[in-house]
């Protein structure tokens, strides 16, 4: 009899190569995706040491962070000449070195986040990795992964695995079913909001509970990619019939008898009974709320009813970075959050640019004006797009007055012209409301797709449930 | 990589707390191919006004400190995203130590593949090292990886913990793929198991 074993301990035993006696290991990777930002100088050690890709047909690369998303963007001279650069060397790189390739001209090009799993790539009981934080996101298969850095893109393209030492296993539990108006966006945010920024540190966390099982591969999806906003690498969700309903017919997907074997090997993927937890968590799904952030970490979460913390209300270096969070938010004690009036509205990243995202804004929408300066629709892959404007979903946002945008990453990192002017402020379905990230002096609130909607309408942060009410 | 073995510098104190990459090296800054050049931009949006001008307040602008080689920081640092252009930037820059009571995950692993040392240390001695870091560029600590320990400019001493296998390639500049190389018989035998066992992969 074998020990019990979580989820995080099944992959990571199935993926070991080599373990020294320090424990160290050296871990395979079945997936490695690859964008412009984080592989050119990766290609380049490739180069100068004359090594090559290890396994190209699990590599597979897409240009994100740096692309516009303008209608024009197929003129070159719509990116900067850095841009431009790193788009080509990408398209270089991947055409010299034989590995997968969704070019910017390709409609299935997308954030790499959200291509891996639409194209198949991502299925469960795999190690994934790309040089993005944000690859947390592929854990919402059952899948193992994480960012990793430049060094260790590299590492990965020549060898195919990775140096690393086991993290520890964290339960997070959501227990019982969401309220209407509450989204796995809110459920990421409060857990962060509840364990902190560094809660996760060291950890890979599990979502379990009633309140995930219930959720759509894209809301598991959003969960997962926030875990890197609560310290942890990677987070976790048990593959389930949701899961393989949402990978069968998927163009890297088994077929057959393959898928079959595969749907047998994923069914064992799930934390044994008795099995250990470093540390748990528990929310309950009733409780959690429609949620913004008010600072300039991920953690400074609070209910849409709440009101604008003062820096007295922490402890410890905290009470420093309240401080500066409100100074540079603009923001007062005190202030009711749906008093926080909003310059612009961005809809769209890895976290919320899915089909189910674009659904859930566009049913607050329609039939609205927005009264905002600007909104944006930024959908998370060209196929995401084209299914938007199949359901209408589109044109519901252009008559509001969104713009209705091509693919990338756009305004959650602003590498590309879609910025923040200092001092404008932002209701983003995006993951960092760090200084500076929409552009510098930008002011951002984290919230989800629907609660976005709704401060479009108004012009300020809302409740989407009093506006859920109007239209019932 | 350069062999990390012993430093003796100046340490910059920054108590804030999560210093997430976006603030040591902002996306802006992203869009080259190479590993260099990225110093300058250290911490480019604290360190200087829209129109370049240094903010005289930062402490790295301060006299004692621009030519800092430590930072003594507040915890969590490193937040957010995974470019290595942080610690690129730090190194750039001169900083080859960063002592903190913790880090994030990925940018504690993307110092040690560029000879750059995280020191997760408790609350009260960072904060001993914060106040000796604050008397200036006469406080010169000093970092001794082989003996695991960090000493203040007036002799107080303490000891850290590290894992065994970066220790051992930070003090010998030893390049992971190459390590990792010399298991490649280990690794093709692994793909061959896997194909029979995972055959959709």
């Amino acid at each position: 009899m074998t020990a019990p074993r979580t989820l995080y301990d099944k992959i990571w035993d199935d993926h070991v190569v080599h373990q020294a006696e320090d424990g160290t290991c050296l871990l395979y990777i079945d997936r490695h995706l690859v964008h412009e930002v984080t592989s050119p100088q990766a290609f380049e050690g490739l180069r100068m040491t004359g090594r090559r890709v290890r396994a190209p047909e699990k590599t597979i690369a897409v240009p994100d962070h740096n692309v516009p998303t303008t209608l024009d963007r197929a003129n070159a001279a719509t990116m900067t000449e850095d841009s431009r650069v790193q788009v080509e060397a990408l398209d270089k790189n991947a055409r010299d070195f034989g590995i997968n390739y969704y070019p910017v001209s390709d409609v299935r090009q997308g954030i790499v986040h959200i291509v891996g799993p639409e194209q198949g790539w991502t299925l469960p009981g795999m190690t994934v990795v790309c040089g993005d934080s944000h690859t947390a996101t592929h854990g919402a298969f059952g899948a193992l992964a994480h960012g990793i850095g430049t060094s260790e893109v590299e590492h990965v393209l020549a060898t195919q695995t990775l140096i690393q030492r086991k993290g520890r296993n964290m339960k997070v539990e959501i227990t019982g079913s969401l309220m209407p108006g509450v989204t796995a966006k809110d459920i990421t945010l409060s857990v962060i909001g509840a364990t902190g920024t560094a809660g996760g540190t060291g950890y890979v966390i599990e979502y379990c509970g009633q309140a995930i099982r219930e959720l759509s591969m894209e809301g598991r999806m959003t969960v997962c990619n926030m875990a890197i906003e609560g310290g942890a690498r990677a987070g976790l969700i048990a593959p389930d019939e949701t899961t393989f309903a949402y990978c069968m017919g998927r163009p890297h997907a088994p077929k057959g008898a393959k898928w079959e074997a595969a749907v047998a090997y994923w069914k064992t993927l799930f934390s044994d009974e008795g099995a250990h937890w470093d540390k748990v968590v528990t929310l309950k799904g009733e409780d959690i709320a429609p949620v913004v952030t008010w600072g300039t970490s991920p953690e400074d979460v609070l209910p849409i009813s709440g009101v604008v913390p003062a820096p007295s209300d922490f402890i410890g270096g905290k009470v420093e970075a309240a401080q500066r969070s409100l100074d540079y938010m603009g923001l007062t004690p005190g202030m009711k959050l749906t008093d926080i009036a909003i310059d612009t509205v961005f809809i769209g990243s890895c976290t919320n640019g899915r089909i189910e995202d674009l659904r859930a804004a566009a049913a607050i929408l329609k039939g609205k004006k927005i009264a905002v300066k600007r909104a944006m629709v930024v959908p998370g892959s060209g196929l995401v797009r084209a299914q938007a404007e199949e359901e209408g979903l589109a044109q519901i946002f252009i008559d509001a007055g969104f713009e209705w945008r091509l693919a990338g990453c756009s305004m959650c990192l602003a590498m590309n012209p879609d910025q923040l002017q200092p001092g404008e402020r932002c209701a983003a379905t995006s993951n960092r409301n760090f200084e500076g990230r929409q552009g510098r002096g930008g002011r951002t609130h984290l919230l989800s797709p629907a609660m976005a909607a709704a401060a479009a309408i108004t012009g300020h942060l809302t409740d989407v449930r009093e506006m859920m009410s109007q239209t019932a | 990589m350069t062999p990390f073995t012993t430093l003796t510098g100046i340490a910059a104190p920054m108590p804030l707390v999560n210093i997430d990459t976006d603030m040591i090296i902002p996306k802006q800054f992203l869009k080259t191919i190479q590993r260099s050049g990225l110093g300058k931009n250290l911490f480019d949006e604290m360190r200087y006004t829209q129109d370049g001008a240094e903010i005289p307040g930062f402490v790295l602008n301060q006299p004692a400190y621009r030519h800092a080689e430590i930072l003594i920081a507040g915890d969590n640092f490193g937040c957010g995203s995974s470019r290595e252009h942080a610690p690129w930037a730090l190194l750039d820059f001169g900083i080859r130590c960063v002592i903190s009571t913790s880090f994030a995950d990925i940018f504690y692993n993307n110092c040690f593949k560029n000879g750059i040392l995280p020191i997760v240390l408790p609350q009260d001695v960072v904060d001993v090292l914060m106040a000796d870091a604050q008397k200036g560029a006469n406080a010169r600590v000093t970092v001794d990886l082989a003996a695991q320990t960090v000493t203040t400019s007036d002799g107080q001493s303490f000891a850290f913990d590290l894992d065994s296998h970066r220790k051992h390639c930070l003090l010998n500049g030893l390049d992971d793929i190459g390590l990792t190389l010399e298991k490649a018989a280990a690794i093709d035998s692994y793909e061959a198991k896997a194909t029979m066992t995972r055959p959709w992969v």
